[in-house]
């Protein structure tokens, strides 16, 4: 790993705003504006320019659900070709999620995960715990013990999976109350729908004999999970909100006062349900993809705040998982890479977000939700260095053999979108510069 | 160029009543002292099915051979699906054997279709053709519905039909709407509404067919024919209806409604894509009917699978006129 140079990121425009230099020392930022560039005169220290003319600085990406499938399926992504990935898509911090083979429930696997991700050194790896021994929903893991674990674990999850036992999500969100962590919901009554369930429950499914999921399992338990959430006093996410009855009823639960927070992923803000008239299982995702009417709501509560975050739900699988019959193959879809061109090219080239919200929804907000306080963070001196510097003017057309992961599942292969992401900076050093890594 | 039957909306208009009419001349092959015609000879044709069915499975072989096709069958319990290998490698490995055609049950609904989807963008010349997959379609059972249907009631042009039962879950039903309506039949599609599919409200006003959940009032209202399909039986633990007894009792095809589709209509027939339940959807009387066309289907069904076949795979491919070997899926994507 190289060491620590000065970094002077040299005409950005700093959040958006106005341009402005930028001097990175020791992981820190050291200096904003003119004095940066007077900081590095005569300071006998190695100095890396990179000249960031017509780009926009931010704080680093944060992802607050990403698959790695480290331990366990190797040959579809480890930590460190996740983190690459990441690195290449503008993460600084990504949080990943439990169902790994074996589940991480344990404080030994959780810091497993961890050692894993500094020893790739691409990002700030943070694994999630699994709610229940397994993701079984019958037993608690061990909350208390990755919490306690140096993993630190603060988001909990059996992603995958619903928590669908009422007493048990009750018992896990009175318990992590205590070290005031969150469980992220896969929010999908699995009763509603069965087991054979695979996409969106609608004229589409109907007419392509599918079996789908009705919004109303998504919608369901939210509410029930937002009535947890006041009663324990706790804090609950749901992951990948898809529907606009799911968005109507973390709306409900934010104004009854429920200490709720929620996500969405770039591919619900783009893509419907009709791309699976192809039968593609390219577009096979977990909770699936929707009708453009949920697309704009969705579209709207994130600009409205109802939903909180983007994350990438990013799910890698090697190509034998994806040729199958549709209903066969595997769940998911990849979206480190792609992250920000699609929420850039839907939102904030649509005019629909600006870059403060921009990076509320894929910075801030997500480090909060999931207790990062090195990331996130405004850029003034002091802060962590963690950053990334993209261009909105540069057109980028998705190619999945480009891709720094191990799988190439992308839905958006041969798409051409707005916003690109040039250099990652984590901890002051560069880990990614035009979708190369630098080890 | 490969070329495929994935749905019946595959077929133009042309195309349809082509192959309808063609299925009439090959229905002559069947009544012949010695029934071989060298059409296919030279050609293989693998049945591939990975789901359990015999009559399809039969009509199919029976029509390859007829025609003179080398006919090989392959089941889901013995193939390398059953080991583990990926749909895709198991229908490559197929293909690469350089097998004309691959006539393909699945499971799972759209399975021929990304099989064909495959072999277009690798350019393997191999042709699909759809015996049924999942609960999406089954389009040569459409078209000998139509076929047998035409051949008892003539042209379907104002005839009603009613399509009863299980229509969540039938690929029958979803390859009939496509069919009949273009053959100028008015259909109403009859079930409890836990068996109806969801958004069919929709999509029925698009595509032009009829809804109701009273088969009595549907029967009263005078119907051509009555399409009974039959009811699944390892659906009936989902929930769907509370018991067989009360389904029969709302939906089955009584002695009495037998009854009343005679006395509203004396020319009323029955049809039914089998296996049978009998007391179930359809009463031993009804099923035995002079009225029943069921076993006129089963026959039906070689010939329009022996015309099917040979718009697909016959050296010229084309017959009176209409050309079913298109460039590519004409409608690809449309069927649904």
């Amino acid at each position: 790993m190289r060491g620590h140079n000065d970094l002077l990121v040299t005409g950005a425009a700093v959040l958006g705003g106005e341009r402005a230099d930028v001097l990175v020392r020791g992981g820190l930022v050291v200096a904003v504006g003119p004095e940066a560039t007077a900081d590095t005169a005569g300071s006998g220290t190695d100095v890396e320019r990179v000249d960031a003319d017509g780009l926009v600085l931010l704080p680093g990406f944060v992802d607050l659900h990403t698959h790695l499938r480290e331990p366990g399926r190797e040959d579809a992504e480890t930590v460190r070709s996740g983190s690459a990935a990441a690195a290449a898509g503008g993460f600084t911090a990504i949080l990943a999620m439990a169902n790994t083979t074996p589940v991480t429930d344990t404080g030994e696997a959780a810091e497993h995960v961890l050692d894993l991700g500094v020893a790739a050194g691409l990002a700030d790896v943070r694994p999630i715990g699994a709610v229940t021994k397994g993701l079984q929903g019958v037993e608690l893991a061990e909350l208390g013990m990755m919490h306690r674990s140096r993993a630190r674990v603060r988001v909990f999850s059996d992603d995958g999976r619903c928590v669908h036992d009422s007493r048990v999500m009750r018992r896990a969100l009175e318990y992590v109350r205590a070290f005031d962590a969150v469980v992220s919901q896969h929010a999908q009554d699995p009763a509603l729908a069965g087991p054979s369930a695979c996409c969106h429950e609608g004229e589409i499914s109907g007419r392509l004999g599918l079996t789908g999921w009705p919004a109303v399992a998504e919608s369901s338990i939210i509410a029930r999970d937002a009535e947890l959430a006041l009663h324990t006093g706790s804090r609950v996410h749901v992951a990948h909100v898809t529907t606009a009855e799911g968005v109507e009823a973390v709306r409900w639960a934010k104004r009854r006062g429920a200490r709720i927070t929620a996500e969405v992923t770039p591919h619900h803000l783009l893509l419907t349900t009709d791309l699976l008239r192809s039968y593609d299982p390219v577009y096979k995702v977990n909770p699936p993809l929707r009708p453009q009417e949920d697309v704009d709501a969705l579209r709207e509560a994130l600009v409205d705040g109802t939903i909180d975050a983007v994350a990438t739900d990013h799910a890698p699988h090697a190509r034998h998982d994806k040729e199958h019959a549709f209903p066969d193959a595997a769940f998911g879809m990849l979206g480190l890479e792609t992250a920000f061109s699609v929420v850039h090219d839907v939102m904030v080239a649509s005019g629909r977000m600006d870059w403060a919200m921009l990076i509320e929804r894929m910075s801030t907000g997500p480090a909060r939700i999931a207790g990062l306080a090195d990331h996130g963070q405004t850029i003034r001196p002091g802060s962590p260095a963690n950053l990334v510097l993209v261009d909105p003017g540069a057109e980028v057309t998705v190619d999945p053999g480009a891709s720094l992961s191990l799988s190439r599942n992308t839905p958006f292969a041969g798409r051409t979108l707005t916003g690109r992401v040039r250099t990652t900076i984590l901890n002051g050093r560069i880990t990614a510069a035009d979708g190369e890594v630098r080890p | 160029m490969t070329r495929h039957l994935l749905s019946v909306a595959d077929l133009d208009d042309d195309a349809l009543r082509s192959v309808l009419s063609t299925a009439t001349e090959m229905h002559d092959v069947q009544h012949r002292a010695v029934k071989k015609i060298p059409t296919l000879r030279g050609r293989t044709v693998i049945n591939l099915f990975f789901e359990d069915s015999t009559r399809t499975r039969s009509s199919f072989e029976i029509a390859g051979k007829w025609m003179s096709a080398d006919t090989i069958n392959i089941t889901g319990k013995g193939s390398s699906a059953s080991k583990g290998e990926s749909l895709r490698d198991t229908v490559r490995t197929i293909a690469a054997m350089g097998v004309d055609a691959i006539v393909m049950r699945h499971q799972a609904s759209g399975a021929a279709h990304q099989v064909a989807d495959w072999f277009d963008e690798s350019g393997v010349a191999t042709s699909v053709l759809n015996a049924g997959d999942g609960t999406h379609e089954h389009p040569t059972q459409a078209l000998l519905d139509a076929y047998t249907l035409e051949r008892r009631l003539g042209s379907l042009e104002g005839k009603r039909i009613a399509i009863v039962g299980d229509i969540t879950h039938s690929r029958v039903f979803r390859s009939n709407v496509l069919a009949l309506p273009r053959l100028g039949a008015h259909v109403t599609v009859v079930a409890p509404p836990t068996l109806m599919p969801s958004g069919v409200t929709a999509w029925a006003a698009a595509d032009g067919f009829a809804l109701a959940d009273d088969l009595d009032e549907v029967i009263d209202s005078g119907v051509d024919a009555l399409m009974m399909l039959r009811v699944q039986r390892e659906r009936m633990a989902g929930g769907f209806f509370p018991t067989p007894r009360e389904y029969t009792v709302g939906y089955g095809l009584t002695r009495d409604r037998l009854a009343a589709l005679t006395a509203h209509n004396p020319d009323a027939v029955i049809c039914h894509p089998g296996p049978m339940n009998r007391g179930l959807e359809i009463a031993a009387d009804a099923a035995d009917a002079a009225s029943s066309l069921v076993l006129d289907q089963v026959s039906a069904g070689v010939a329009v699978r022996m015309s099917v076949l040979y718009h697909l795979l016959a050296s010229d491919g084309t017959v009176e006129g209409a050309d079913l070997r298109r460039e590519g899926r004409a409608t690809k994507g449309s069927h649904a």
